[in-house]
């Protein structure tokens, strides 16, 4: 018997469950890598054997340690993502042979700086924008020297075959992603979005990417299934809900959570947790293989990119092809980046004539019953 | 009857309304402890005023979750715009409520929210920042805004309440002229709510001003100034919550949904 529910549940378990297989591999000679955004080029770290986890910090619990070294007003999610390295709370942290980040935002570059205190950390220079002629060759250029630097720490010879191997893998499950994200563009939508969620989170904890993925396929089957049979668990009332802004896996309850308590349902987010990570195929025919990897990262939409076209471009095609009802931007606080870009965008919904809300809020509990009003409000006045 | 709650951090109203809309009762007490226990006694006081045994209630306000008997809940938001469109008797509105824990610009069309703009967590620019402040001044909050209008010249920087404070207290040990202080206070909370309206196409649109602070003349007299438009103020401004709330039971029960 297949249960959603609980297969949902299992999903959510991913991260604690990795723990024990982190430690296994770690064991057996294995190698694990932390990284933390999404213009990580995964596929150098699958060519070489290194199985990258996820170290963005999504809890308020390590906040304190972190504010001994850090400011505080600072965005949290840099601040938690320090405190488990700070405080050895996290596993992965502690068990990553290497800790990779890029030149993104001014906050967390300086932050990577403070890790490198802690652990062996490698910074990718990340170009400002895509603008220059030279930016994507430059890209390309580092990706080549996260490829050699791995090659280093771990005595091995990475060719581009591997590497091409590893594109077609990587380029397989974003066709699975997208296929889960597009779940909810039907009306009503198939699912409560935090259940996509969980399922494509546990992708950041995989140590067995074939057997979960394939997992993830049977979930999705099971998805459709019932919905054909005429099984709705979203209401056709409920409105629908459009996330944009910063990643939001240390606000979850507050922001997705509280949506669809009130009579909404999120049917795409386009931040990092969401499509915009999952969108755009590698040419993974390209003569060049680091060329088609540069290229395809570089089209990330992202506020640390100026000028950052792209979101534009995605946010409108989104609204109209999920029939999004209302976008709500999320933005972390003293996150400049996205605070700032707020502005074109409540004025690009105002152009497509999409009501827009933003909210500000961090991983603490205690704006909980202020943002439930904003968002019950929102969700009325649709 | 319809009835309509509204608790508020610091006060709460209750006002019903009957079937052809006339406001029949308005009350108003402090929200104290326990609101649940406060909703409870506004409505056994209101019950005294009329024999009807029918009633439809929502509820609404921060506490609204409390008050487990009323028929539904709807975001003081949303009531807000509904209870000012019938005070002021407009369709097109765009509301200033400065409440006790919040402040919200509230843009309204054809009688529903087109908009709105709550201040961040933090309580500057709320009825809060004048409570704490005025305090700090040993004075009341009507007799702070009243000697506010007679001073002038000095500026308070911090927008942060905490620090605002003692930017406060050392304008007092500077023997800084009581209503200069007064006047620096209720001028940052007015800069504050008048740069939030700001981000709202108020022109064109009537402005008024509703919540506890809507009687202050120095106060509306500012945000006209500081706005550049005229700014409308009701006694009843502070029931605006509760009014919208009572025509709220009022369609549900036209959408029969009585009990969802
Ligand atoms: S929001 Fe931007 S900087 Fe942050 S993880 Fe995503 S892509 Fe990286
Ligand atoms: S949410 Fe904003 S401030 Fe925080 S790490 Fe991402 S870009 Fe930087």
């Amino acid at each position: 018997m297949f249960n959603l529910p609980e297969k949902f549940e299992e999903f959510s378990e991913a991260r604690r469950n990795g723990f024990m297989k982190a430690k296994e591999l770690k064991e057996s000679g294995g190698r694990l890598a932390g990284v933390f955004c999404t213009y990580t080029p995964l596929e150098i770290f699958d060519a070489a054997n290194v199985i990258p986890v996820s170290l963005c910090g999504m809890s308020d619990e390590t906040i304190p340690a972190a504010e001994v070294n850090l400011p505080k007003n600072l965005c949290p999610l840099i601040k938690s993502s320090y405190g488990y390295a700070v405080s050895d709370k996290c596993p992965y942290t502690y068990f990553s042979d290497i800790i990779v980040g890029e030149t993104t935002c001014d906050g967390k570059k300086k932050m990577y700086e403070m890790l490198s205190e802690l652990k062996d950390t490698y910074i990718l220079h990340l170009p400002q924008g895509i603008d220059r002629p030279y930016a994507k060759d430059m890209w390309k250029q580092e990706i080549i020297l996260l490829k050699e630097k791995l090659e280093e720490k771990f005595g091995i010879k990475i060719s581009d075959d591997d590497v091409r191997i590893a594109v077609k893998n990587r380029n397989k499950e974003r066709q699975i992603k997208i296929r889960l994200f597009e779940m909810n563009k039907s009306i009503p939508a198939k699912s409560k979005y935090l259940n996509l969620h969980k399922i494509v989170d546990s992708l950041n904890f995989s140590f067995n990417r074939l057997d979960d993925l394939k997992k993830i396929e049977e979930t999705l089957d099971e998805i459709d299934r019932e919905y054909s049979k005429g099984l709705r668990p979203v209401s056709e009332k409920d409105k629908r809900i459009l996330i944009t802004g910063c990643p939001i896996s240390g606000v979850l309850d507050k922001t997705i959570g509280e949506i669809e308590r009130n009579g909404g349902v999120v049917v795409v987010m386009d931040n990092c947790n969401g499509i915009k990570a999952a969108k755009n195929m590698i040419d993974e025919n390209s003569p060049d293989i680091y060329e088609a990897i540069a290229n395809r990262y570089m089209n990330i939409a992202c506020a640390v990119m100026t000028p950052n076209t792209n979101r534009f471009t995605q946010l409108r095609e989104l609204v109209s092809e999920y029939k999004v009802d209302g976008v709500i931007d999320v933005i972390l606080q003293s996150c400049h980046p996205f605070d700032v870009e707020k502005y074109k965008i409540s004025k690009l919904c105002k152009e497509i004539n999409v009501p827009y809300l933003s909210i500000e809020t961090d991983y603490s509990n205690t704006d909980v019953g202020q943002l439930s009003t904003r968002i019950q409000a929102f969700i009325e006045m649709l | 009857m319809y009835i309509g709650i509204d608790i508020g951090s610091t006060n709460a109203k209750i006002a019903c309304i009957d079937r052809d809309e006339n406001i029949k009762i308005l009350l108003m007490k402090k929200t104290g402890f326990n609101s649940k226990i406060t909703a409870k006694s506004l409505l056994l006081d209101a019950k005294k005023k009329f024999d009807e045994s029918d009633n439809i209630i929502v509820a609404t306000g921060y506490g609204r979750v409390s008050v487990d008997f009323a028929n539904k809940t709807v975001t003081e938001i949303s009531c807000h715009a509904k209870g000012a469109c019938k005070i002021f008797d407009k369709d097109n509105l765009v509301i200033i409520d400065i409440g006790g824990q919040d402040t919200k610009i509230i843009d309204v069309e054809n009688k529903t929210v087109k908009d709105f703009i709550m201040n961040d967590k933090c309580s500057a620019g709320t009825g809060r920042f004048l409570d704490v402040m005025s305090k700090t001044m040993e004075l009341t909050i009507d007799e702070m805004c009243k000697i506010a209008e007679f001073g002038g010249g000095v500026k308070i920087s911090s927008l942060c309440t905490v620090f605002a404070e003692s930017e406060v207290i050392s304008l007092i040990g500077r023997s800084e002229k009581k209503e200069n202080i007064a006047n620096a206070i209720v001028m940052s909370i007015v800069d504050k709510v008048a740069t939030q309206t700001k981000r709202i196409d108020y022109k064109n649109k009537t402005v008024c001003l509703t919540g506890g602070l809507s009687e202050i003349n120095f106060i509306k007299n500012a945000l006209c100034e500081s706005l550049n438009t005229d700014v409308l103020a009701d006694s009843t401004g502070k029931f605006a919550g509760s009014i919208g709330a009572a025509l709220y039971a009022k369609e549900l029960e036209a959408k029969n949904e009585k009990f969802t």
